[in-house]
């Protein structure tokens, strides 16, 4: 289902270097390129030569994202059933519990970021590909409730292949329920902040993603409704390279803009900063 | 037509062929000629049809029933409008530039009761089924939805919705104009949309696409419609790589109306003609028509925001998890 793998969990090593020791070096998955795993930590896991943005799990996403100390994770105890009895449902819940340490895909709370208050909601990929199930779509509802009721801004970082077909309907009406909770949040005229991540596709992104107030994407993020290979037999092959990323995304007009990793901090205390109306400094 | 029969409906084909032959004015003569009592024969082969078409559709599997809400003689929304509404005028158009046939609304009455229709419409020649995409609508197609479904508020009148898609368009044209977000918007409208929504599931009610025309007061849906997040062929490509096994997928994944009732997120089945919806349009229309305009009363007795707050509980109870008392990890 991953278009490619994340970092730390890329079983090969690279071609050129077979024997370097975990730990020590990777190898961009865009270009190629061996990188130190310091420098590579150090440039938040973009590619120091093509600027290929990796994937980032909930915990290091939050690390790089809000002030130390200032998150309170809420509802961590929400774990997902098998409503449907759905072939292996429980084995893959299980298995992704173990490799992420996470009870489920999205993780939320409140934080600050540069001193803005707010609620944060950040998807993990590794978890069953970042799909929307009850729990998901549970949690990043209650966190809008939150918002709502407490007027604070919410941010949210997708990361998801969409909605979890193993729960079927209820997963497909999470989609709605999200939607509902966004649009309490809007008439109460609390900001809503969405940063799609690499990738945002389908029922996320056909629901919670799209709506906030203002959306951010990484650069060069899958973002999308269908998978490309759809759209691709649908087109007959004819698709322009950048098909379903955020520069196609933000061309014709669904982003409002690419934020480079480094500065995806800065810039949402500084929208989160317009937003709740505070005044500019005299200089 | 009636006339194209599904791969379960061997037995019943047969019987059909059977009877036409003895149906046959030469045939008749024939055996008229010879002291044959035709008549009696025909009869009894009718009642056999009646009865192997009985039991083969009370105990339809959810593969079969995906077969069964695709026949290509199965009433779409137009047929409906015509069917089950005292009349109808079509409107076009999202007024942001384009018009997507996909998806098809206007003002109608039902049983002298005005109201605002919209639908997804599929279509049986090939001419047609270009023109509205195989009833996968675009971003404009949403659009337009939600146009109407703010007529209809405005107007304070009732909102009817009629579902059926295999799903949202998925080409380029469909996402450089934004399909996931005219969804994502309808999602999120139709929710606080202050007059009484009720949405129909008639045939297919494919994913993303269906939900942005779902949102409502009260989903109804009828027997042998579907319902589900991902199309048995594609779960089966994703998960064993096999779209062969698409009718395993399709009982995993739950799809039936009766499911879908459990489930909680459908509230009403409507029971369709012996053999499906397109062995008799005419009286599926009419379990229809009696059933909106028994919601439609209920519905209009509440105060709109009333209903929008109910709505909301409604969406928001989606759903099944485990709540430990205290947190599993921190």
């Amino acid at each position: 289902m991953a278009r490619s793998g994340w970092f730390g969990r890329r079983g090969r090593a690279p071609d050129t270097m077979e024997s370097v020791p975990e730990g020590i070096a990777t190898k961009c998955a865009a270009c190629g390129q061996i990188l130190f795993a310091r420098d590579f930590e150090r440039n938040l896991k973009v590619c120091t030569r093509c600027g290929h943005h990796h994937r980032l799990n909930a915990r290091e996403r939050l690390a790089l994202t809000v002030d130390p100390d200032t998150f309170v994770e809420t509802d961590a105890n929400l774990t997902s059933a098998d409503p449907l009895g759905f072939p292996e449902y429980l084995e893959k819940q299980q298995r992704a519990r173990a490799n992420t340490g996470l009870n489920e895909a999205v993780v939320t709370g409140y934080a600050a970021i540069e001193g803005h208050r707010l609620v944060i909601a950040v998807a993990d990929f590794g978890f069953m590909g970042g799909s929307m199930g009850s729990v998901v779509g549970e949690k990043v509802a209650r966190a809008m409730e939150r918002g709502t009721a407490e007027r604070l801004p919410v941010v949210s970082f997708t990361a998801s292949g969409g909605a979890r077909m193993q729960e079927g309907l209820l997963a497909l009406a999470q989609m709605a329920k999200t939607a509902a909770a966004a649009a309490r949040l809007d008439r109460a005229g609390v900001p809503y902040i969405s940063v799609l991540t690499d990738p945002t596709t389908g029922g996320v992104f056909a629901s919670y993603a799209a709506l906030g107030d203002i959306v951010l994407a990484e650069p060069g993020a899958v973002v999308g409704f269908a998978g490309r290979r759809v759209a691709n037999q649908e087109m007959g092959g004819r698709l322009p390279d950048n098909f379903q990323t955020s520069e196609f995304q933000w061309e014709h007009g669904m982003v409002d803009r690419i934020v480079p990793r480094k500065e995806m901090r800065h810039t949402l205390a500084y929208l989160l900063g317009h937003l709740s109306g505070e005044t500019s400094h005299a200089r | 037509m009636p006339g194209d029969f599904l791969e379960f409906e061997k037995d019943i084909e047969e019987l059909e062929r059977l009877i036409a032959e003895l149906e046959n004015p030469q045939r008749r003569e024939q055996a008229r000629a010879e002291g044959i009592d035709l008549d009696q024969r025909i009869g009894q082969l009718r009642l056999e049809l009646d009865q192997v078409r009985e039991k083969r559709y009370r105990n339809l599997n959810a593969w079969e029933k995906t077969l069964v809400s695709r026949h290509k003689a199965r009433p779409y929304t137009l047929d409906y409008l015509r069917l089950a509404f005292d009349d109808y005028i079509e409107l076009s158009g999202d007024r942001l530039g384009g018009n997507d046939e996909a998806i098809v609304g206007g003002l109608a009455r039902i049983e002298g009761r005005p109201v605002v229709v919209i639908g997804q419409q599929k279509a049986r020649d090939l001419r047609e089924r270009q023109r509205r995409n195989f009833g996968m609508a675009r971003a404009e197609g949403f659009r337009k939805a939600l146009r109407l479904a703010k007529m209809a508020e405005k107007f304070r009148r009732p909102l009817i919705s009629f579902v059926d898609t295999a799903g949202a368009a998925a080409d380029l044209p469909a996402e450089e104009r934004g399909v996931s977000e005219a969804i994502a918007r309808n999602l999120r409208e139709f929710s606080v949309l202050a007059t009484p929504v009720v949405a129909v599931i008639i045939g297919e009610g494919g994913s993303g696409g269906a939900l942005g025309m779902a949102v409502a007061d009260r989903v109804l849906m009828l027997e042998h419609a579907i319902y589900s997040v991902i199309s048995p062929e594609g779960c089966a490509a994703i998960l064993w790589y096999d779209k062969g096994r698409a009718h395993e997928a399709a009982e995993s994944l739950k799809l039936t109306a009766q499911c879908a009732r459990d489930l909680g997120v459908v509230d009403e089945v409507l029971p369709e003609p012996l053999g499906g919806a397109h062995r008799d349009p005419p009286a599926m229309a009419n379990t229809l028509r009696a059933a909106l305009v028994r919601q439609l009363h209920a519905l209009s007795q509440a105060e709109p925001g009333t209903l929008v707050e109910e709505r909301y509980q409604r969406l928001r109870s989606a759903g099944v998890w485990r709540e430990a008392e205290s947190p599993v990890s921190g």
